[in-house]
């Protein structure tokens, strides 16, 4: 199944990627094979199998207790921040 | 905007009452220091694992055996991807597919008559952080991410609602169940109870939905009213100018009461949802189930269904009194405090919802009692019934109550708010006013019975107020003869 130029572009721009059109044109061509590769998947039958979600679903839930545990200090969690404002990660002006 | 039905379908958000959040043990407190309620798991640092808080699945599942849904045996989450600088995963873990909670309703009486709202769904997801608008001197936004990672439930109706009035009791009922169950303090102001509104218009008698609008931002019920009222009729004026509705997330602005189009959220609805392979497929146990059903609290509409066949109170004042769990409680702990049945409990009802409700509205929202203890208003209710005080002495020692507690006997004696019950005392006062007053003294004896109610009010005037107004008509009646 072939990926068309807008799709690759469309996925792109949803990662946030900036892509050359020759990039463009080779993923169309590298996602297009993987997607043939796993549409293998489609000569079996398996009408009354449940969808899987998980590889390790079986057995209870592994919870939590709802219990404090300590935190970062704001200097240690805002170390690696390109730039700050007071104890905010300071990023470009967002528009809403 | 006659010719045009409004039909709306509400999502609200409830952040739950867990000490820590969703994924990880950093506390869920509003009003810290930014990033301070952090680690490296909310952070999303690269190579951290979510680990599911316990007490958010209990409270989905009590959430959802309270508004009658299907609870599911397995649900699970998934990441829903995103840019946006409060997000630092850049995916939020939520429920797509496989919800924890599927149906159910929420019933609330509306202009007297029961309405039922069917829900779609509930499930469980983190909430993101917070952006701070010009921080910096360059206009630049700052990112406190202490709420990121908050355990919240969605709650999202049917497009059953068809007013403004409906969709607002609709919020009520279900934020009053929701505190009732303990999993939700119920204020939009901080946040901690926050609705989206989808909006569209149909004509009148369609039953084909039109296009709608998701509208954000509206933290009170006032602004959401608003918000509604402006959506309706731009939708409107679109439709009738011959045009078409773009669906699309509008922001209400509460400065110029009006929404506007949200072009930060307009290419982002491609979500790209995949299960989240972090966390395996959240299995509830049906003894779980089962004995959450059992730990279920009275909810709101059936305590006031009580207070009406137990106690003979009105609807009106059954509702008002069940709206909030803490006033409920209040007043069964006053009713016991004085004893006594259907009588007592409506007294007890007419001074909560009467001078109390005013003090509390004045005071603004917090504490809808002050520092009135339950037993110092059943004291007052004594007090009453045992003729010391009057309208105006019970106004004043509850006021007192409300703003400083105390034991109301005391305060009606250190402010002299007694009333006179003593017969010589009202006698002579009632004797002045007779003297006084010859002319309508002698209108009374020749049949005009009317003429009581003045003479009682000199009476009264006479004696600063504070007469017992029953003593005060006995007296009048006996000295004056039949009319």
């Amino acid at each position: 199944m072939a990926l068309s130029l807008d799709e690759v572009r469309r996925i792109a721009a949803l990662a946030r990627l900036r892509l050359s059109p020759e990039e463009e044109t080779r993923l169309a061509g590298e996602l297009s094979a993987i997607l043939d590769y796993v549409r293998q998947l489609e000569e079996l039958d398996v009408s009354g199998v449940e969808p899987m979600t998980h590889a390790l679903a079986a057995g209870e839930t592994p919870f939590r207790e709802d219990v404090l545990l300590p935190c970062l200090p704001p200097e240690e969690a805002l170390a690696n921040a390109p730039a700050r404002a007071g104890s905010c990660f300071q990023v470009p002006r967002i528009l809403e | 905007m006659s010719g045009w039905q409004l039909v709306i379908g509400l999502e609200v958000h409830a952040q739950l009452l867990t000490r820590s959040k969703i994924f990880c043990g950093c506390p869920t407190t509003f009003g810290a220091e930014p990033n301070a309620h952090v680690c490296p798991v909310c952070l999303g640092m690269p190579g951290v694992l979510p680990a599911l808080n316990r007490q958010v699945v209990e409270f989905a599942v009590r959430t959802g055996l309270a508004l009658g849904c299907a609870i599911q045996e397995k649900s699970v989450f998934a990441r829903k991807n995103y840019f946006y600088p409060d997000l630092p995963k850049g995916y939020q873990v939520s429920q797509y597919e496989l919800p924890i909670c599927q149906g159910g309703e929420v019933e609330f009486a509306l202009d007297g008559a029961e309405r039922r709202v069917r829900l779609t769904r509930i499930h469980m997801e983190e909430d993101a952080g917070k952006n701070l608008h010009g921080v910096a001197a360059d206009g630049s936004s700052g990112v406190d991410l202490n709420r990121a990672g908050v355990p919240l439930l969605e709650i999202v109706s049917e497009p059953d609602i068809r007013s403004i009035d409906e969709a607002v009791e609709y919020l009520k009922a279900l934020r009053a169940v929701l505190m009732y169950l303990g999993v939700n303090d119920g204020n939009l102001e901080e946040g901690s109870f926050r609705c989206d509104a989808n909006v569209s218009v149909m004509p009148v008698g369609s039953t084909v939905l039109g296009t709608r609008c998701e509208i954000k931002n509206m933290n009170s019920f006032r602004f959401l009213r608003q918000a509604i009222e402006y959506e309706m009729r731009r939708q409107v004026e679109i439709l009738e100018g011959g045009g078409k509705i773009v669906q699309e997330t509008r922001l209400f602005d509460p400065q110029r009461g009006e929404t506007r189009s949200m072009r930060s959220k307009e290419e982002a609805h491609d979500y790209r949802y995949f299960p989240e392979p972090d966390l395996p497929p959240v299995r509830v146990p049906a003894a779980w189930i089962e004995e959450a059903r059992r730990a279920l609290p009275e909810l709101p509409r059936a305590r006031a269904a009580r207070y009406q066949r137990d106690l003979g109170l009105s609807a009106y004042d059954a509702a008002v009194l069940t709206a909030d769990r803490r006033t409920a409680e209040f007043f069964d702990a006053a009713l016991v405090a004085r004893g006594g049945g259907a009588e007592a409990a409506k007294r007890i009802a007419n001074l909560i919802n009467g001078e109390v409700a005013r003090l509390a509205n004045e005071a603004g929202s917090g504490a809808p009692q002050g520092k009135l203890a339950p037993a110092a208003l059943a004291g007052v209710v004594r007090l009453v019934d045992e003729g010391v005080i009057g309208g105006p002495g019970v106004r004043q020692v509850i006021e007192e109550l409300f703003r400083e507690g105390g034991d109301p006997q005391a305060i009606v004696a250190a402010r002299g708010l007694a009333q006179v019950s003593d017969e010589s005392a009202v006698e002579a006062a009632a004797d002045a006013v007779i003297a006084a007053s010859p002319d309508e003294v002698a209108r009374y004896r020749a049949g005009n019975a009317k003429l009581l109610g003045f003479l009682v009010g000199q009476v009264m005037k006479g004696m600063k107020g504070k007469g017992n107004p029953a003593v005060v008509n006995a007296v009048l009646r006996r000295k004056l003869g039949s009319p």
